[in-house]
């Protein structure tokens, strides 16, 4: 296709049009996107009827907690919030798997106007004796933090009569977005941090933070870190484990991925422990690699070896990925892609992913993007590229029409936008069975991008027939 | 409410109860929450879309649910209220909300459901609408249609049936010389695959009867790629036929495990004067009779040849297969209107159902059980409402069934058990074509019955060292 004439970015709800950019010069931006000083308004509640693609404080809550695989999870309110959480993510254990049963109070009326407490200290009860976990959440909803119910006062009461952590999380769905969620989990799970003994560990040590070893995803990276030389003394949350966590204090360095879940539990840690964090991706090549060198570098001057070995691992993991990608992108060169993700941190690894596919991202979005997150991905996009906080099916549908893209990464929220306009998926949210992190992530990644990309179906959906007659009736009048 | 009375259980499944009944605490639920069912039927609704008035968390689950289910988009709205509009009420969110989709999905009806966090601050959205409509009386107003749907009171399928309801109560017009009597029927199928609906559309053109079917997610929830993202997507139940509804011919609703007060036949009938035929949802041989029966005595005129045909069809499927299956043993598990037509099908082709669980609790499951298939089994199954999958999974393990009938939720029940799982029923998200699955009526039936059949050989085959390849 040719380039097309200053396309104009549909403002679909005017409330919202500060909550989309246009980058470069290119695209008159000023218009119709935000103003052209970049300023995207953002972290603000959703607009009611917009079908906002996000969850609430609950998800957030619920998503960053739920790998644990030994501790378990009760979701105090109404059957909804704890059915639909049920095991929806992938996130693997290497032992037990508490965290795949789906807990709830399963208020009823009557609860609702009597109280929850009475049942919530049953419900504790009876689960912590039937399943003997190492600690328990108890995460609160919407209509509890409504009728009032202590949960801090019965988690208490249970936590004394059966000597183990009950964890309340202030989880009510209305709080606030996805983003006050990870603020309660992190609140919560920092209870846990710092009560058990670490005279054992290493000073050669990190905590791998903001991974939910989703298809063993966290089991790549912990492999990386190992063969460097370094003591992996717990992994939040993915392959989870309560007493890994008590003991997380004693690692002198905490890595950070998807800064939106984890980074709150990091800077607790910070101030709590003067426990250093690193900001990290395990995406993509060169974020991968930089995790690695970061780590290294951190270590450097008790461990003098250690950045030869991370070298070698980049060389060695990097030598054998390099040409596989080759074949891939001899036909995916020229392609666009659209992302829409949870957290705009992702976003960053993914741009450069495709930029290794020859692929240029012409959209990119986030549920939960922070101001900083922003302006990093206005400055790394390329010129017209669309960038959206917050956005819905109504301006996603739009803005990937005017670009025109040929694959949209996002959750199973997004697929259903993506395959009735005809093009490829990549799901790269929580559900997701591939592993995409780490250098064989990439491969993965690249894989089914191009599987998807591809594939003959396209060319036999209405939106591509069509204009592929208008281009042969164009040249024909041309001609 | 727990309801661990047991009834007779077949001789090969030994007794054990594993779980406490006086649980409080649910695991791994056998149902969804109320406000999910409603979605599904505003969503069948021409021009429509659904409007959870609440947080925002609702609608993103549920779409998010209903969409690894169905395969397609299902934009639910909400009103996403914050922690200032929880304490100081979510009119201003709702009125906002509803403009909102009015405008820009050009929506010509919401339907509005409330949630736990609505229902519980107290939010009267009658009356929000009324001052709604009054506010905005000079612009074009949709159809809003509301109903009460806290999700701490039944599952998604009070909810559906909530929203059903409500639809009857609330759009059709009085019969007047402009909306005279019509020899229209409406159908109210209840929560059915877009598959059973579209045989349903066939099934009554062959009769003669023109149909309202409420609510019609066959093509909206199984649509066909477009030239264009649709916005709402095509089909529904026409809203000019809701408007009739009042002044069709008669009504035909299915539900065995529906209780008056919910049925929106009923509301037809008393408020407009529809005679309401209520029939048990038509799975199985006998079921589908009683329905093809009302339809002959409703249109006056005898069976069409192909349904005649269909029936022998699959009377004489019964006789090929009756040997793969007899004196299996299989436990159902789904809502309780699922569960009734699949164990009166499983009774009729010599299959023992020796577990029907549900998570609904309409406290007539045992009794409809009984109806289909005491005259066809020495014993009657364990029948357990308000139960919840950790309970099932303690059952199975102990009856050792050779099949399990139900939704992608008992998938790892299954595997344990070593028995093969039909699935049926909603959610299937681990499979492909849910909504092209069809279960009612003789094709339907067939349809099962062979999914079934197939089941049992395929485990055999795998299962046989010999590995033949004639059964």
């Amino acid at each position: 296709m040719t380039d097309h004439a200053t396309p104009i970015t549909p403002v679909i709800f005017e409330e919202r049009a500060d909550q989309i950019h246009v980058t470069g010069p290119a695209t008159g931006a000023g218009e119709t996107g935000a103003a052209s000083a970049f300023d995207l308004a953002c972290n603000r509640p959703s607009l009611a009827g917009a079908v906002s693609q996000r969850a609430c404080t609950f998800c957030g809550s619920r998503v960053v907690l739920y790998p644990i695989a030994d501790a378990l999870h009760l979701v105090h309110g109404p059957i909804g919030c704890a059915a639909y959480t049920w095991d929806i993510r992938g996130a693997m254990s290497s032992g037990p798997e508490l965290h795949r049963l789906s807990f709830s109070t399963d208020l009823q009326e009557r609860d609702v106007i009597f109280g929850g407490e009475t049942k919530l200290y049953k419900a504790l009860v009876e689960l912590i004796d039937r399943h003997q976990p190492k600690a328990a959440f108890v995460y609160s909803t919407c209509i509890v933090g409504i009728i009032g119910d202590d949960i801090q006062a019965v988690c208490k009461k249970v936590s004394e009569e059966k000597s183990l952590p009950v964890l309340p999380v202030q989880s009510e769905g209305f709080k606030g977005n996805k983003r006050a969620g990870y603020e309660a989990a992190c609140k919560a799970m920092a209870q846990l941090a710092g009560t058990a003994d670490v005279s054992d560990v290493s000073p050669l040590s990190i905590n791998i933070l903001g991974d939910f070893n989703l298809a063993g995803e966290i089991w790549v990276i912990r492999d990386y870190y190992e063969r460097m030389g370094l003591q992996v003394v717990a992994t939040i949350t993915g392959d989870g484990r309560v007493d890994a966590i008590r003991r997380c204090h004693g690692a002198a360095l905490n890595l950070v991925q998807c800064n939106g879940a984890t980074q709150p539990f990091a800077k607790l840690m910070q101030e709590k422990y003067g426990q250093p964090y690193l900001r990290v991706s395990y995406f993509g090549i060169e974020d991968m690699a930089q995790a690695l060198y970061d780590v290294a570098e951190f270590f450097k001057d008790k461990d003098p070896a250690i950045m030869d070995r991370a070298r070698a691992i980049v060389a060695e993991e990097v030598g054998a990925l390099l040409p596989k990608l080759r074949e891939f992108r001899r036909d995916l060169e020229g392609k666009k892609a659209a992302i829409y993700v949870g957290g705009a941190f992702k976003a960053f690894s993914l741009i450069k992913a495709f930029r290794h596919l020859g692929m240029q991202v012409a959209l990119v979005g986030s549920q939960t993007g922070t101001k900083e997150d922003y302006e990093e991905l206005a400055a790394i996009c390329d010129p017209g590229t669309i960038i959206v906080d917050d956005s819905n099916p109504l301006e996603l549908s739009a803005f990937i029409k005017e670009k025109d893209v040929d694959i949209f990464v996002g959750g199973v929220k997004e697929r259903p936008i993506a395959y009735k306009l005809g093009i490829g998926f990549c799901d790269h949210n929580h559900e997701r069975k591939e592993c995409l992190e780490g250098f064989v992530g990439m491969y993965n990644f690249a894989l089914e991008v191009h599987r998807t990309v591809t594939s003959p179906v396209w060319r036999f959906m209405p939106r591509r027939a069509a204009k592929a007659a208008a281009i042969a009736n164009c040249t024909e009048a041309t001609i | 409410m727990s309801d661990a009375t047991t009834l007779e259980r077949t001789p090969k499944g030994p007794t054990m109860k594993t779980t406490s009944p006086d649980f409080v605490s649910t695991t791994n639920a056998c149902k969804l929450c109320t406000p999910l069912g409603a979605s599904i039927v505003f969503r069948g609704i021409e021009d429509a879309i659904p409007f959870l008035h609440g947080s925002q968390g609702c609608a993103t689950y549920m779409r998010r649910y209903i969409i690894s289910h169905f395969r397609e988009p299902m934009d639910i709205a909400s009103s996403s209220l914050g922690e200032k509009q929880a304490i100081y009420g979510g009119g201003p969110n709702l009125k906002q909300g509803i403009l909102n989709v009015m405008k820009k999905y050009e929506a010509k009806m919401v339907g509005i459901a409330t949630t736990c966090l609505t229902e519980t601050i107290g939010d009267d959205v009658a009356m929000l609408l009324h001052e709604f409509k009054q506010e905005f009386g000079d612009l074009e107003l949709p159809d809003l249609v509301h109903v009460s749907t806290p999700s701490y009171s039944g599952s998604h399928m009070e909810g559906f049936q909530a929203a059903v309801k409500a639809v009857c109560d609330q759009m059709p017009l009085p019969v007047t010389a402009e909306n005279p009597r019509h020899a229209g029927v409406n159908l109210l199928p209840g929560f059915v695959s877009p598959e059973d609906i579209r045989n349903a559309k066939d099934i009554f053109e062959r009769f003669n009867l023109p149909v309202t079917i409420l609510p019609d997610y066959s093509e909206t929830l199984d649509g066909e790629i477009l030239d264009d993202y649709q916005k709402l997507p095509p089909g529904g139940t026409p809203r000019t036929s809701l408007k009739a509804m009042g002044a069709a011919r008669a009504t035909v609703e299915f539900g065995a495990t529906l209780h008056p007060d919910q049925s929106g036949a009923a509301v037809l009938q008393d408020k407009f004067g529809v005679p309401a035929h209520r029939l048990p949802t038509p799975i199985g041989l006998r079921a589908s009779d009683a329905f093809f029966h009302t339809l002959q005595e409703i249109a006056g005129q005898p069976m069409p040849l192909r349904y005649a045909r269909e029936r022998g069809r699959y009377l004489d499927a019964l006789v090929d297969g009756h040997k793969y299956i007899s004196g299996k043993r299989a436990v159902v598990y789904g809502e309780e209107e699922l569960v009734v037509g699949l164990t009166g099908l499983l009774a009729e082709i010599g299959i023992i159902p020796v577990l029907v669980a549900s998570g609904g609790n309409s406290g007539l499951l045992k009794e409809k059980i009984a109806a289909v298939c005491g005259d066809l089994l020495r014993e009657l199954p364990d029948v357990r409402p308000n139960i919840d999958f950790f309970e099932i999974e303690h059952e199975t393990k102990a009856l050792q069934p050779d099949l399990i009938l139900g939704n992608s939720k008992g998938h790892r029940i299954a595997r344990d058990a070593g028995a093969p799982l039909v699935r049926v029923g909603f959610p299937i998200h681990d499979r492909f074509g849910a909504a092209r699955m069809p279960h009612l009526f003789y094709t339907g039936t067939q349809s099962l019955f062979d999914r079934i059949v197939n089941a049992i050989i395929e485990k055999r085959q795998a299962d046989n060292p010999l590995g033949w390849s004639y059964v």
